[in-house]
């Protein structure tokens, strides 16, 4: 990389889903959205890029430990013009994430604003109980 | 591959550089999986034409609108803006970071001149959408031929 400052060229391409197991029932291109995850004293912070997507086109479910993000993208192709150069593809988005114990699963909020989503997980609470050992 | 060829005999060396070019040339020009080519530069775009002019896509999630310049001059667009890292708190630690920050500029050139005062610009859910009407003086025109 030339310049730490600039977005580079990797940042343009998309990576498709791997079929694993299940097939998709759409017959849609699919990608892993690109995505950060930090961790902060209270919670897990989770931004992914999903650009086409905003509320309404996206699924989160949290099954057992695992939370799975879904993004569908309705391709809107310009009306009367045809494709001259194209340098990227549009589908949808697919990612599933293994929770840990820690994150207090009621209280997960979810946003999206310009095709990035943000996963507020916030941490429970300890739930370690110590147990006091009494002399015999 | 080495040895005398039709045009005479050529030497290991240029029939390399031969091959070396060959294989530039078939990689640049090759397509990925879908059609898709790669992107030469950040963002990737998408360019729709017909014969009123063009409209170009791209993807930048997460981009503040208001700070993203479009120019347009004679038949050149130039697009360039910033996404801005996040900022961390002390104590806060990443686990994963695969989205890209920083500045970019493209610069893309149309096979026609645009009329710059009707270039429309919407930005919506992270996908920006350009249309470059072509400047009237630059359309094609259709010539009638006369029986003599």
């Amino acid at each position: 990389m030339a310049n730490e400052n600039e977005l580079n060229i990797r940042e343009t391409e998309k990576q498709e889903i791997a079929e694993t197991g299940a097939e998709r029932t759409r017959s849609r291109l699919a990608f892993v959205p690109r995505t950060d995850i930090y961790e902060t004293n209270e919670a897990i912070v989770l931004l992914t890029d999903m650009p086409g997507v905003d509320e309404s086109t996206l699924d989160i479910t949290l099954e057992n430990d695992v939370l799975t993000i879904k993004g569908y993208v309705e391709t809107a192709y310009p009306e009367g013009y045809g494709l001259a150069y194209g340098e990227y593809r549009v589908g949808d988005y697919e990612r599933s994430f293994t929770l840990s114990d820690k994150v207090d699963r009621n209280k997960i909020e979810a946003t999206v604003k310009d095709g990035v989503l943000r996963l507020y997980l916030p941490k429970a609470e300890p739930s370690l109980r110590k147990i006091a050992v009494a002399a015999g | 591959m080495f040895g005398t060829s039709f045009w005479g005999p050529t030497s290991p060396w240029s029939e390399m550089e031969r091959l070396r070019r060959e294989m530039n040339r078939l990689f640049a020009s090759f397509p990925t999986i879908s059609g898709a080519r790669v992107a030469p530069g950040y963002p990737a775009m998408n360019v729709w034409m017909n014969e009123e002019g063009a409209v170009v896509t791209a993807e930048l999630p997460g981009i503040d609108p208001e700070k993203l310049d479009i120019a347009v001059v004679e038949n050149t667009l130039t697009l360039s803006g910033e996404r801005k890292p996040l900022e961390l708190a002390e104590g806060d630690v990443y686990h994963r970071r695969e989205r890209g920050y920083g500045k970019f500029t493209r610069s893309f050139q149309l096979p026609f001149n645009v009329e710059a005062n009707n270039v429309q610009a919407v930005y919506e859910k992270g996908v920006l959408r350009i249309t470059l009407p072509r400047a009237e003086a630059d359309k094609p025109r259709k010539i009638a031929v006369k029986a003599a």
